[in-house]
C-alpha cells in the first residue's frame, strides 16, 4: 500500500506493507537512522518520535498508521542549523554516554517543555519514567531537561517544529563511516 | 570555547540540593598528577566531543549500517531446554522467494565451523548439531533480502526434538544421576566444570576456632543481564575479490575478536578488520564472540554480500553473556567487641550450558576471591565450583570486574550480619575494621596488593553528607509511629585495569595494551588506542590526556579507537581497564612524543637537550622563558629540514605497549535510605550517598556520569532484576515486561562525593572507575531494605526485593530467588 | 527487534464504515485503535489476524461528556486524554489514580481506553476501575447498539462480549451526587502490570455507606468486582474496621495465581489490603467534597479531543499511586505469559494466536 507521511516537514511517499512498523519505516526507508529500537515489548522507549504532535513508542505504530500524519524526529530538532536547547542541554550536562536512548529522551523531553515550560525534577523523572537508559542512571538526564527549561529564551515554543523550519529527512546513510564525527558545539 | 562551555555547565547542570558536583574534602581533584605545575590544566569537566553526533541522531551504529546488496540475517532458536536434534528440515525456508541462503549446524560443521572456543577454553556450539542445550539456543541462520523475510522465514524451517530433562537447580546440577548435559565433550560423565580456591584454609580453619563469634549466611546473587540498550549485531561483509573480511560489530574488543576470527574460521588475520563503530552500552555484554556473528560471517562467505545480523532483545536476554549466578555460603569470625578476624565463603557456581565466562584465565572464578573486602583481617579462605545447568551461557558480565560484584557483595552483607549479631552500628563497626592509610600498600590474605586508599575518610565523608546520625534518629521516630525506613551501607575495593600480562591474559593474548600518537607537522595530534568506548568518553577523556602532556588543547586531538586496522592491539574495555591501562599507555606514549620534542626543540634553540625544562606549554631554556618552543613549532621543525641530532629520527611520532604492574583499586563509601512500606512490602529508594575515590580524575563530569549509572544498577539489581527459568527450563526473563530495569521513577538524585587517593604505580596517579557502583551499590540497596524491616525479625532475603520477596521475608518466608515463584 | 507477520489493512473512515469492514473480512479481522496492545502481541507473533481495520480516524469516538447523568468517555479516548480529563477527575478520581499507573507516559499517549477494555487482560486497571463505578459498555453492532454492564463485559481472560462484526463505541459511568473514589495498586515498578490491585468507590449517608463498588484486578476476581465485600458494606459504618473486613472478604473471593509476581498467598493478601486502603481514601474523598459542598452533575460539560488526533496536551503525570502509603507509587507489575516447548520458533511464545499479553497496555 501507498502511504504519505510528512517527516521532518517533508512529505514521504512510499510502498510499503501494512505491517512495516514506523520505527523501520523511518530506519530503513527513509535513512533517519537517528530513533533507535531496543527491545520487543514496547518498554525502552528508545524509538519515541512524535506522531503528530506526541511522542509515541513508533515501534508500537504501523507506518500505514501515520499515512496522512506528521512525524517528527531527531534530525528534525533544531531550526535552521541551530540546536533545539533540549540538545544543548544534554550536551552541557552530560545527559548522554552510549547516546543510544539520547534521542527518545530529547524527543519527550521537547514535548515536556512546550507543555509545561517550568518542570520540577519529579516532573521530568515521571515524564520519562517509559523509556530506560542503562548509562546515564538518569541524574544528569534530569539537570540536562532542567537546563533547556532554563536557557529557553527567545526559542520558545512548539512554532519552531513546525513544517519547514528544520532540517530535511536525511537521505539514506551512506554505509561504514557514514554520520559526523567531528563538529563543536555552536 | 573550552573555558565558557565548562563555566556554563558547572554553573547550570548543579541541579541537586546536595550539591551537583562533587562535595568533597579534596581540593585537587581537579588537578593533575606530576606532570605540568603550570598553566591551565587539560583536566577538568570538559563536554564531550562525541555528543556533537549523538545529540543530532547521526551516531554510527551497527543497525544503522546499510550497504549496497546487504542481505538480512535471522536464528531460529531452540524452545526447548535440554533435547536431541533429530532431523532439521530447511526445505521450505529454502524456497521463500526471499531467502538467499539457509545454514545448518550441519552445514557448518562439514567446514569445522559447528563449534567454536570459548573465552574459558570451552567449546560453544555455533549451530547445534547434536543437542541443544539450553531454551534460546542457536539452531539454524537464514539470510534474505529483508528483515521481515528473515523472520518469516524462520516459521517455514521445521526442527524435531526429542526431549530431555533440563537441569534448572544448580544445587541439583551435582546429584548422581543428573542428566549430562556436556555429552560433546569425550569422557565427560557429569555436569562439574571446575573447582578453585584460593586463601589459607589452615590459617582461616584456626581463626575461626578461637573466634568469639562466629556468623554464617547462605545468600545468591541471581542471575541477570546486562541489557545494554542497544542489542548485539554484526554486518559481515567478505570481499570476493580482495579476500578482505570487514566485520562490523558490536565488539567492546575488536582485536581480541579479529584473532579468535582468525583461528576460528581459518582466516588470514591481515585480512580481517573488525569494526566497533558506536556502541550502545556494553557493560561486558559484548566481550564475547557470539553464534549471531559467526553465522554472519558464514552468510557472507556462502552469499558474497554483505549479511547483517542484529538480535531481538529477546535474543539478547535469553542467550548472551549474562551475569552472576554465584551461589554462595559466607562465613564471618570476630571477637566479642567487633574486631573481623576471618573470613570464608563456598560458592557454587552456575555457568549455564557452557563454560563462556570471560575473565583471565589463571583466575576462572575471576577476581573473587578479593572477597576480603576492605578491611584488616588475618585469613581468608574461598572455594568455588562451576557447574553446567541447561541455561544461557556465561557468568562474567554487567560490570562485574570479573566477579568482584560477587565478593563485595558477599562480604558487606556478612559485615552487616555481624553487626546485627553483635549489636554494633554497621558504620561503627565498619569503621572498626577498615584498613588504614599507614597499612598501604596492603597485601592481603588471598593475596592481592592494594596500591593505595584512605579508606576511614572516604566512610566519613560518607556519613558525613548523609547526616547519618539524624538518619538513625529519625528512623528511631518513624518506627515508634509504625512507619519503616532502612539505612544501609556499602564499603568497597574494586582491582580493575587487568594486566600485567604475564598473570593476566585471556585465551593467551596478554592483557597488555598499546597506544600510537602522531602529531602531524601543523601540531595536531592523532592518538590511536585498543580500548573501545560503549559510552565512556574516550574521545574526550584521552585527548585531555595527550593535551596534557603535551601542552596543547584537547580540541587538537583526535582520538581514533575501534577500528583494527587503525589502532594498536589490545584486549579492549571492560574490566574498568581504559583509564588505568590505555590512559596509562597513552600518558606513557604523550612523554615519549614530549620527550623526543625536548631533542628537536633542543636543535632548533643550539642547546642542549638537558638545557631545556617543560614549562607546561614548551621546551624552554631554564631560567630564559624567552628562548622556547610550543609544541606547533616544534612538530613543524621535526618535519622539516632541520639537522637532527641523535636520539630522535624526524617527525614526532611514538608507540607503546603498556604492561601495568598491578590493577589499581578505587573504592568507596555508600549509604542508601530506602522506606519499605511493610503492608505491601513496597521499597522506594529516598536517598543514596556515594562517595568515590578513583584517584586522580582526568574528567570529574564523565567519572561522576559513570557513578551514576552504576548506582541505578544497583537499585535494579536489589529489587527487580533476575532472570529464572522455571522447571521445565523455560526462562521467564526473556522480555523488557520480565526482566525489569530501573526507570527515571526508580532512582533518587544521586548525592556524589569524592576523596583523592592517587594510585602510586600509574603514570597519571589515576584508577579505573566505571564500574565501581555497579560494584559497591546492591550491597547498600539490600543492606537498607533488611535494615528497615528487621524489626520485623527479619535476618536475610535475597535480591531481587521484589514487594512480594520483601512481604514473605516479613512473614518469615523469604523468596529464593533463582527458581520461579510456585 | 520482532516483527508481525503479513497482515492486510483497511482505514475505516466511520463507524459505519469500520462496521461494514469488520462484518466484510470476517472473524480473522481485528479492530486496530492505539495498536499497543495488539501490535506487541502481533510483534511477538502471538496474534495473527488476516485484516486490520485502523479507526484511528474516528474521532465521533473520541471523547469525554456529562451528558444525561452520565460521564460518557468515547472508546477511541486516549488514556493521556483520561488522564487530563478535569471533568473525569472530579468525578471520578478513581480514573485519574488508575490511568496514572497505567503502563507509562508515551504509551498512554496513544493506547485507548477502549482497546484497553477490548484486550481484556486479566490484570487491566481499567476494567477494576469500571468495575468498582458500575459502568456500562454501549456497543455498536450491524443491528444497532446495545448496552451492556461493565461486569458483564468480559467472559473470561481475553475475551469479551462484544462479537467480531461489532465495535466497543462508549463507556458509561452514571454520576451520583457525593461519594468519593481512589485506586490503589502495587507493582514491581513503574509501567508494568499490576500485583493487584483495588479500586472502590463509596457513597454515604452521614457515616452509614450506601453504596459501595469495588473492583478488583490481577487476582481472578470475577467480572473483576468483589460483589460479596460490596453486600457487606451497604449499610455499615463507613470505618476503618469495616473497611478491613471488606478487604478480608474481597480477598476470600478472588482466585489469585502464583507467578513471578509473588505467590498467591501474597496477592491474597494485596487484595484485602488495597481493597481497604482503597476505601479509605475513598471515604476521605467523599468527606473532602461534603465539606467543598455537594456538586450536582455537570449537564453538558464537554471534553470532545476534536477529530482524533492525539492531543497536544498531557497532564504530566505524578509519581501514581495514591498517598498515605509509605511505599513506592505506581510500581507496574507482570512479566509475560510463560512458554510453551515444542514449537519451531523463537522461544518466549507459545501462546494460541489471539490470546495473552505481549506489550504494554491500552490497544
Amino acid at each position: 500500500m501507498q502511504i504519505t507521511v510528512t517527516v521532518n516537514g517533508i512529505p514521504c511517499t512510499r510502498e510499503v506493507e501494512p505491517r512495516l512498523l514506523l520505527i523501520h519505516f523511518l530506519r530503513d526507508e527513509l535513512g533517519l537512522t537517528g530513533s533507535h529500537w531496543g527491545c520487543d515489548t514496547s518498554n525502552c522507549g528508545a524509538c519515541v518520535v512524535w506522531l503528530d504532535d506526541t511522542p509515541v513508542k513508533s515501534c508500537t505504530v504501523l507506518a500505514a498508521m501515520a499515512d496522512g500524519r506528521r512525524v517528527l524526529t531527531v534530525e528534525g530538532l533544531g531550526r535552521a542549523g541551530r540546536l533545539d536547547p533540549v540538545q544543548e542541554g544534554f550536551a552541557a550536562c552530560h545527559g548522554l554516554q552510549c547516546g543510544f536512548c539520547t534521542p527518545g529522551m530529547m524527543m519527550t523531553a521537547r514535548w515536556l517543555l512546550d507543555h509545561h515550560p517550568d518542570p520540577s525534577a519529579e516532573q521530568i523523572r515521571a515524564a520519562l519514567s517509559g523509556q530506560i537508559c542503562r548509562c546515564t542512571g538518569y541524574e544528569n538526564i534530569v539537570r540536562s531537561v532542567l537546563w533547556a527549561s532554563r536557557h529557553e529564551a527567545g526559542q520558545h515554543g512548539a512554532g519552531q517544529h513546525e513544517a519547514g523550519q528544520h532540517e530535511a529527512a536525511a537521505p539514506r546513510a551512506a554505509g561504514p563511516g557514514a554520520g559526523e564525527t567531528r563538529g563543536a558545539l555552536p | 570555547m573550552t573555558g565558557a562551555a565548562e563555566d556554563l555547565r558547572r554553573t547550570a547542570c548543579g541541579g541537586s540540593a546536595h550539591g551537583g558536583s562533587a562535595h568533597g574534602d579534596s581540593a585537587h581533584g581537579d588537578s593533575a598528577h606530576g606532570g605540568s605545575a603550570h598553566g591551565d590544566s587539560a583536566y577538568g569537566s570538559l563536554p564531550r566531543k562525541e555528543d556533537a553526533r549523538f545529540i543530532r541522531g547521526k551516531g554510527t551504529f551497527v543497525d544503522d549500517i546499510q550497504l549496497p546488496g546487504m542481505l538480512h540475517g535471522a536464528i531460529l532458536r531452540s524452545p526447548l531446554a535440554h533435547a536431541r536434534i533429530v532431523s532439521v528440515d530447511t526445505t521450505a525456508a529454502q524456497a521463500h522467494p526471499q531467502v538467499e541462503a539457509v545454514i545448518t549446524g550441519q552445514m557448518l560443521a562439514e567446514r569445522g565451523l559447528a563449534w567454536m572456543p570459548t573465552l574459558s577454553r570451552d567449546v560453544q556450539a555455533v549451530l547445534a548439531t547434536d543437542k541443544v542445550r539450553f531454551q534460546g539456543q542457536e539452531v539454524a541462520f537464514v539470510v534474505a533480502r529483508d528483515r521481515y523475510s528473515a523472520r518469516d522465514a524462520l516459521e517455514l524451517i521445521s526442527v524435531e526434538y526429542e526431549p530431555l530433562p533440563p537441569v534448572i537447580d544448580a544445587e541439583r546440577a551435582l546429584d548422581p544421576g543428573a542428566p549430562v548435559i556436556r555429552d560433546d565433550l569425550p569422557g565427560k560423565a557429569d555436569n562439574h566444570i571446575f573447582d578453585w580456591e584460593a586463601g589459607d584454609q589452615q590459617a582461616t580453619d584456626a581463626v575461626f576456632a578461637v573466634a568469639d563469634v562466629v556468623v554464617a549466611q547462605d545468600m545468591l546473587y541471581p542471575r541477570v543481564h546486562p541489557a545494554p540498550l542497544e542489542t548485539c549485531g554484526a554486518v559481515a561483509d567478505l570481499d570476493p575479490v580482495t579476500g578482505k573480511l570487514t566485520l562490523w560489530s558490536t565488539s567492546q574488543a575488536p582485536h581480541a575478536h579479529r584473532t579468535m576470527y582468525a583461528l576460528i574460521a581459518g582466516l588470514p588475520e591481515h585480512k580481517i578488520r573488525v569494526i566497533s563503530p558506536d556502541i550502545g552500552g556494553g557493560f561486558g555484554n559484548k566481550v564475547p564472540l557470539y553464534p549471531g556473528y559467526l553465522c554472519a560471517i558464514a552468510g557472507t562467505m556462502l552469499t558474497g554480500r554483505p549479511v547483517k545480523w542484529v538480535e531481538d532483545r529477546s535474543e539478547n536476554l535469553m542467550s548472551t553473556s549474562f551475569a552472576r549466578d554465584y551461589h554462595m555460603h559466607g562465613e564471618i569470625a570476630a571477637t566479642a567487641d567487633g574486631r573481623i578476624l576471618g573470613l570464608r565463603a563456598t560458592v557454587l557456581a552456575d555457568h549455564g550450558a557452557f563454560n563462556a565466562t570471560a575473565q583471565p584465565s589463571k583466575f576462572p572464578a575471576g577476581f573473587f576471591h578479593i572477597f576480603t573486602g576492605s578491611y584488616d583481617l588475618q585469613a581468608a579462605h574461598c572455594q568455588v565450583t562451576a557447574v553446567y545447568t541447561t541455561k544461557a551461557p556465561g557468568g562474567v558480565a554487567y560490570a562485574c570486574s570479573f566477579r568482584i560484584t560477587e565478593a563485595v557483595y558477599l562480604v558487606e552483607r556478612m559485615v552487616d550480619l555481624l553487626a546485627r549479631e553483635l549489636g554494633m552500628d554497621p558504620a561503627e563497626l565498619r569503621m572498626k575494621n577498615l584498613l588504614r592509610p599507614e597499612q598501604f600498600p596492603y597485601t592481603g590474605p588471598t593475596g592481592w596488593e592494594y596500591d593505595s586508599g584512605d579508606y576511614p575518610r572516604a566512610l566519613r565523608l560518607a556519613m558525613e553528607m548523609a547526616g547519618y546520625d539524624e538518619l538513625r534518629r529519625e528512623q528511631a521516630r518513624l518506627r515508634e509511629r509504625g512507619e519503616y525506613i532502612g539505612i544501609g551501607l556499602s564499603f568497597f575495593t574494586e582491582g580493575v585495569g587487568a594486566g600485567p600480562r604475564g598473570q593476566m591474559d585471556i585465551l593467551g593474548l596478554g592483557m597488555a595494551d598499546g597506544a600510537d600518537l602522531r602529531v602531524y607537522p601543523t601540531g595536531k595530534a592523532v592518538l590511536g588506542i585498543s580500548v573501545q568506548t560503549q559510552g565512556q568518553g574516550h574521545e574526550t577523556t584521552f585527548a585531555q590526556i595527550v593535551a596534557q602532556e603535551l601542552g596543547i588543547s584537547p580540541e587538537d586531538v583526535e582520538v581514533v579507537h575501534g577500528d583494527t586496522d587503525r589502532t594498536p592491539f589490545g584486549l579492549g574495555t571492560y574490566g574498568s581497564r581504559s583509564t588505568p591501562v590505555s590512559g596509562a599507555a597513552t600518558a606513557m606514549v604523550a612523554r615519549r612524543v614530549r620527550e623526543r620534542a625536548r631533542i628537536v626543540a633542543a636543535a632548533m634553540l643550539e642547546v642542549a637537550p638537558a638545557d631545556l625544562e617543560w614549562a607546561g606549554r614548551r621546551w624552554q631554556v631554564r631560567g630564559d622563558p624567552d628562548q622556547a618552543r610550543s609544541m606547533a613549532e616544534i612538530a613543524m621543525a621535526a618535519h622539516s629540514a632541520l639537522e637532527l641530532p641523535d636520539g630522535v629520527e624526524g617527525h614526532l611520532d611514538a608507540s607503546m605497549v603498556y604492561n601495568p604492574p598491578n590493577l589499581t583499586f578505587p573504592f568507596g563509601a555508600y549509604i542508601c535510605v530506602v522506606g519499605v512500606d511493610p503492608g505491601t512490602g513496597e521499597v522506594t529508594v529516598r536517598r543514596f550517598i556515594a562517595v568515590d575515590d578513583c584517584g586522580v580524575r582526568i574528567n570529574p563530569m564523565i567519572v561522576e556520569g559513570q557513578v551514576h549509572g552504576g548506582l541505578a544498577d544497583g537499585v535494579g539489581m536489589a529489587l527487580m532484576q533476575a532472570i529464572v527459568y522455571d522447571e521445565n527450563g523455560n526462562c521467564l526473563g526473556g522480555s523488557f515486561m520480565d526482566y525489569l530495569l530501573p526507570t527515571s521513577a526508580e532512582c533518587p538524585s544521586w548525592e556524589l562525593g569524592t576523596t583523592v587517593t592517587p594510585s602510586p604505580h600509574h603514570p597519571l596517579g589515576a584508577k579505573g572507575v566505571g564500574e565501581s557502583a555497579t560494584v559497591g551499590s546492591p550491597a547498600a540497596v539490600v543492606n537498607a531494605v533488611l535494615d528497615a524491616i528487621s524489626p520485623f525479625g527479619v535476618r536475610h532475603a535475597d535480591m531481587p526485593l521484589t514487594p512480594a520477596n520483601v512481604w514473605s521475608a516479613i512473614q518469615g518466608r523469604p523468596q529464593r530467588t533463582d527458581l520461579a515463584v510456585t | 527487534m520482532q516483527v508481525p507477520a503479513h497482515v492486510d489493512y483497511e482505514k475505516a473512515t466511520s463507524v459505519e464504515h469500520a462496521l461494514a469492514l469488520l462484518a466484510r473480512f470476517g472473524p480473522e479481522t481485528r479492530v486496530l485503535a492505539g495498536g499497543h496492545s495488539l501490535i506487541p502481541m502481533m510483534k511477538l507473533r502471538l496474534a495473527q489476524p488476516g485484516t486490520l481495520v485502523d479507526i484511528n480516524g474516528l474521532s465521533e469516538l473520541s471523547y469525554i461528556t456529562v451528558t444525561e447523568g452520565e460521564l460518557r468517555i468515547g472508546a477511541l479516548t486516549r488514556h493521556a486524554q483520561l488522564l487530563a480529563s478535569a471533568a473525569a477527575g472530579a468525578h471520578f478520581p478513581i480514573l485519574h489514580d488508575a490511568e496514572q499507573v497505567i503502563a507509562d507516559p508515551v504509551v498512554r499517549n496513544w493506547g485507548t481506553i477502549g482497546g484497553s477494555l477490548c484486550q481484556a487482560d486479566p490484570s487491566e486497571d481499567l476494567s477494576a476501575a469500571f468495575a468498582a463505578l458500575q459502568a456500562s459498555m454501549l456497543i455498536q453492532g450491524p443491528a444497532g447498539s446495545r448496552i451492556v454492564p461493565a461486569r458483564e463485559f468480559h467472559t473470561g481472560p481475553y475475551e469479551t462480549v462484544v462479537a467480531s462484526a461489532e465495535l466497543l463505541a462508549e463507556i458509561r459511568i452514571p454520576v451520583r451526587p457525593g461519594g468519593g473514589s481512589a485506586y490503589q495498586k502495587v507493582g514491581r515498578r513503574v509501567g508494568d502490570w499490576p500485583v493487584c490491585a483495588a479500586g472502590a468507590a463509596i457513597w454515604l449517608s452521614g457515616d452509614t455507606i450506601t453504596a459501595a463498588g469495588i473492583g478488583l484486578t490481577a487476582v481472578g476476581a470475577p467480572s473483576f468486582a468483589a460483589a460479596e465485600a460490596e453486600d457487606f458494606l451497604r449499610g455499615a459504618p463507613a470505618t476503618e474496621a469495616s473497611f478491613r473486613r471488606a478487604g478480608q472478604i474481597a480477598a476470600e473471593h478472588c482466585h489469585p495465581v502464583s507467578d513471578q509476581r509473588g505467590p498467591a498467598d501474597y496477592k491474597r493478601h494485596l487484595a484485602s489490603e488495597l481493597t481497604s486502603r482503597a476505601l479509605a481514601v475513598a471515604l476521605r474523598r467523599a468527606q473532602e467534597r461534603e465539606l467543598a459542598g455537594d456538586q450536582q452533575p455537570a449537564q453538558g460539560e464537554d471534553e470532545r479531543q476534536g477529530d482524533g488526533r492525539v492531543p497536544g496536551r498531557g497532564g504530566v503525570p505524578g509519581r501514581g499511586g495514591a498517598p498515605g502509603k509509605g511505599g513506592a507509587p505506581g510500581k507496574g507489575g507482570p512479566p509475560g505469559k510463560e512458554r510453551v516447548q515444542g514449537k519451531g520458533r523463537v522461544p518466549g511464545k507459545g501462546q494460541e494466536p489471539g490470546k495473552g499479553r505481549a506489550g504494554p497496555r491500552g490497544a
